[in-house]
């Protein structure tokens, strides 16, 4: 058992832990932010991605005690009060999800993908980027115009701030 | 149609709490003393289970119990059921094993449960289930249908002798034999249609919880039919009685057929919540998932197809064997029967069909419905015949299509199905056109010069769907009917909740439903709320599954719409002092036509409830249902056209166009469409080019992990472009057909004839991975 101490979404959180507890099951069960999902169990889908220092990180693959200390933004985190982020937006806009379990992932992937490309993106570098983020419900044909969508909101957001 | 009502692309409102992590799915809820399922499973295919000692485990930190199949029969849970019967040509019914939730005595594939560790985390429930002691006496096993009906091969169940299901057949042989005498071409092949592990993202789950004062269970489960589940957990398997279980299907992530299924983990984990007085909750990891999920497809089929001299198709011969895995898994005695073979004349004239099927029993896991279910398999078979035969009549592959198209309806096919309606030719052309058919012998030159094999592969498709009506489908063994249900509550205010047994797991009922309820009043969507997913509140529905939602789920929405604007009328026509026959509805107001004369929909509501002014004779109140069953089968059907280059020297193939013509009669909202189709599309390009349950001699599943086995991912596939064209169907009130599975249907032929096309060659197995594509090259190259 080790005190894990997370700022999450940006709040001071703690909890106690067993070791070989996933930073994925510490969001989820002892955090109870279930928006980020498990999809599977060799770190291939992409489903629990987040934010750790402001990088995605399947956070399946992190053990809690090499997250301590850092800062955590999961799905719940990304919006401004009711004000959906770029990426959310263009997802709903753009048809970019059907049962949403993929979505969060998706979502906490794509921000980066952008942040990481200067927003400059086509269509075949989204989808390489996608590699990491397995949905079986939308053949990704909307996911893909749908971050395409959010790297021009979020370019122009960026120019207005 | 109205900005939000039939025929817009209205955004989904079920996305936002999807978007920002809201949803409700399974393994989200949490209920207090929750303690948590972990299952022992058989590292065996065949085996007998000799002891199983849990007294290590017993003595493990925070185990609360351990349970096996011993006290699943003390406690006379019944075994799982298959509820579709199935007789073989001789009359005598299919032969059916006992499927025990956790095996007594026997397991039959890898991944099979003997017993259950009930821990009070997650972790300790997996510490107590590694410190089951199991000894099991290995048999041998028969993994593969060839090694199942070889002479001499392991026996799996003893009421099935040879491991025969059944040996069934559809259509007259004597007439299909005389056909085929006398036909100038014949065109034979051997198909193989791959094994398939439907990988809905959200594992399964369930949370279980008994009420022992009130002797009531409740289910979170991710089902895509929550009453269907109560149903066979009460009256089947004995769990617990029906009007004291309540089954809740939250947000579902994905199903593609394998969420139908009531499986053996679910009901232990009902039962255990009873035996051990505390909430239960399993999880499936993804391992689990692939070794327990119902999978999809794996048939071996020879077929052959005879033309006449004027290359119109006189006669279709095939034989299959289907590979139902070790158990009799709820609907898989259908899928490759009445699902499959009532699908095998495609879109074309065949005056004499004969198909025989042989289900058997292998040492893997259970095979069921899967996406399209049984008619992917037909359209594969019947689509790779007509490429073929294109090839060898030396016709153009469209052009022979097009020459045995069915083009007068209604059309009975020699296989049960009357086909309602349809234009094929519409599809065919609308294909063309947007591929630029005429323009593909000048691409094809042109990657030649580049060094790349270019190729193009047709689909014309047609499927089943609206799933299905009762009597026809009682007649045929199903043991369950088909109708669907609805219920209209106008509440006081004149927002209105609708009841439906459909589920939705992604389709996106929320909205769609919304829309067409909003279309006949004049309403926006958000006045309407959809309820489904939990028997307390729905009083019964068969959920949702082959394309169904939308051909019968909506049409009982509308009956029950239907007799709720009856009553309002008359309301409304009672005190505007008019005759209800001069009442219209628009806007949300219920007018007198030709004046403006006018009551609100909430006034016509509150008026009901009030019941201070009503005509005479009638009850309070503004609520309707209806129960709705489809008069037959629909059709949706299309064209669907993929361009190709293969690589040579690398054997990869690079998808150049994919077009998708589809006739789903009326849509409600063809953005959702769109995405369905999509949807299919990947799952079907999947199964040609990278997905395959593979086993070894032994039965272990080699590709039980997404290390191993290739699921579509974003830059395996391409953008597809996607036509509609509409002959709206005449069955229901709305003229639906059914959309959900179209894409897994139409696509996967399509792209192994732009393959084959590409490589001049038509030997070459699914899923085909560049090595087998490049030896197909190859092989080709040596013959020459
Ligand atoms: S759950 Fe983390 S990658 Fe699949
Ligand atoms: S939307 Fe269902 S897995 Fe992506």
């Amino acid at each position: 058992m080790s005190t894990i101490k997370l700022t999450v979404n940006g709040k001071a959180v703690s909890a106690d832990a067993e070791d070989r507890t996933l930073l994925v099951h510490l969001l989820r069960d002892h955090l109870g932010l279930t928006g980020t999902h498990v999809g599977c169990d060799t770190s291939q889908c992409g489903a629990c991605t987040v934010h750790i220092d402001g990088r995605a990180v399947k956070s399946c693959t992190v053990l809690v005690g090499q997250a301590n200390g850092s800062k955590i933004t999961t799905i719940e985190g990304l919006s401004k009060g009711d004000e959906l982020h770029p990426m959310q937006a263009a997802f709903r806009d753009n048809h970019g999800l059907q049962c949403g379990y993929c979505t969060p992932g998706m979502i906490m992937s794509a921000v980066d993908m952008v942040h990481r490309h200067s927003g400059k993106l086509d269509e075949a570098t989204v989808r390489q980027e996608l590699e990491g983020n397995i949905c079986r419900c939308t053949g990704y044909h909307n996911i893909v115009k749908s971050v395409l969508d959010a790297a021009g909101r979020m370019k122009v957001a960026n120019a207005a701030e | 149609m109205g900005v939000e009502g039939i025929g817009a692309r209205v955004a989904r409102k079920e996305d936002k709490r999807f978007v920002t992590g809201k949803g409700k799915y399974v393994d989200d809820v949490r209920v207090h003393g929750m303690t948590y399922a972990h299952f022992v499973r058989s590292p065996h295919a065949h085996a007998k289970v000799k002891s199983i000692d849990i007294s290590e485990a017993m003595k493990k930190t925070g185990v609360v119990a351990v349970l096996t199949g011993k006290e699943i029969v003390e406690d006379k849970i019944g075994n799982l059921i298959c509820g579709w019967m199935i007789h073989s040509k001789d009359g005598t019914p299919m032969k059916m094993g006992a499927w025990p939730a956790m095996a007594p005595e026997t397991v039959r594939f890898v991944g099979q449960a003997v017993a259950v560790v009930i821990g009070e985390t997650r972790n300790q429930a997996r510490d107590g289930a590694d410190a089951v002691e199991v000894t099991y006496d290995e048999l041998p096993a028969a993994a593969s249908i060839t090694a199942a009906i070889a002479a001499g091969a392991p026996q799996l169940h003893p009421e099935a002798p040879g491991n025969i299901i059944y040996d069934w057949h559809i259509g007259d042989q004597a007439a299909t034999d005389t056909a085929f005498k006398s036909a100038a071409n014949v065109v034979a092949m051997d198909i193989l249609n791959n094994r398939l592990v439907p990988n809905a993202m959200e594992p399964r789950s369930a949370v279980a919880e008994y009420d022992s004062a009130e002797e009531h269970f409740t289910l979170h489960t991710t089902s895509q039919n929550p009453h269907v589940a109560r149903l066979v957990l009460s009256a089947f398997y004995g769990v617990a009685q029906e009007h004291k279980l309540r089954v809740i299907a939250p947000d579902v992530g994905g199903g593609f057929g394998s969420k139908i299924f009531i499986y053996p983990e679910e009901m232990v984990a009902l039962w255990a919540s009873k035996r051990t007085g505390r909430p239960v909750k399993w999880t499936s990891d993804r391992t689990e998932a692939f070794l327990t999920d119902a999978h999809g497809r794996d048939h071996l089929t020879k077929a052959e197809m005879a033309f006449d001299k004027d290359n119109k198709i006189v006669g279709l011969r095939v034989k299959t064997h289907a590979n139902l895995g070790a158990y009799m898994s709820l609907f898989s005695s259908s899928v490759p029967t009445y699902l499959y073979a009532t699908l095998l004349s495609g879109q074309y004239n065949i005056p004499n069909i004969y198909a025989e099927v042989v289900s058997v029993y292998t040492n893997t896991t259970p095979v069921d419905a899967y996406r399209g279910a049984g008619r992917p398999e037909a359209s594969f078979v019947v689509e790779r015949m007509m490429e073929t035969a294109a090839r060898k009549l030396k016709a153009d592959p469209a052009e022979l299509r097009r020459k045995n198209f069915i083009t007068s309806f209604p059309h009975q096919t020699p296989v049960i199905m009357a086909y309602d309606t349809g234009d094929f030719n519409a599809s065919l052309d609308a294909a063309l056109k947007t591929i630029d058919y005429a323009g593909f012998p000048a691409r094809k030159a042109k990657a030649k010069s580049e060094g790349k094999l270019r190729g193009i592969g047709f689909s014309c498709y047609i499927e089943a769907c609206g799933i299905a009506p009762s009597k026809a489908v009682g007649s045929l063994g199903a043991g369950v009917g088909l109708w669907e249900s609805a219920e209209v509550r106008v509440n006081p205010v004149g927002t209105i909740e609708i009841l439906t047994g459909s589920h939705s797991h992604g389709q996106g009922h929320e909205t769609t439903f919304a829309q067409v309820v909003a279309d006949r009043l004049g309403i926006s969507v958000n006045q309407v709320s959809i309820v489904h997913g939990d028997t307390d509140k729905v009083q019964f529905g068969m959920g949702t599954y082959g394309s169904r939602s939308g051909a019968v789920g909506i049409s009982a929405i509308v009956k029950a719409m239907e007799k709720m604007e009856a009553k309002a009328k008359k309301i409304a026509a009672h005190h505007l002092e008019a005759s209800e026959q001069d009442i219209v509805i628009e806007n949300g107001e219920f007018k007198v036509a030709g004046t403006d004369k006018a009551m609100a929909l909430a006034n016509v509501a509150l008026s009901a409830y009030t019941a201070h002014n009503l005509p005479d004779g009638m009850e309070p109140g503004l609520k309707e249902s209806a129960f709705y069953d489809p008069s037959n089968f629909t059709f949706p059907a299309g064209c669907y056209v993929c361009e190709v280059d293969v690589d040579p020297g690398t054997g990869k193939t690079t998808f150049v166009n994919f077009v998708a013509a589809d006739d789903f009669g009326r849509l409600i909202n063809p953005m959702i469409v769109e995405g369905q189709v999509h949807g299919g599309i990947a799952q079907g390009i999947g199964q040609a080019l990278l997905e395959g349950a593979v086993y070894d001699e032994s039965g272990q599943l080699l590709t039980a992990s997404y290390m191993d086995y290739a699921m579509p991912r974003a830059d395996d596939l391409p953008s597809f472009k996607l036509q509609h064209t509409t002959t709206l169907c005449p069955g229901n009130p709305l003229g639906i057909k059914g959309c959900g599975e179209a894409g897994a249907i139409g696509s996967t032929p399509a792209v192994i004839n732009a393959i084959t096309d590409a490589i001049g060659h038509d030997k070459l197995e699914m899923p085909a991975t560049p090595s087998r594509v490049w030896h197909a090259i190859h092989m080709k190259q040596a013959a020459e």
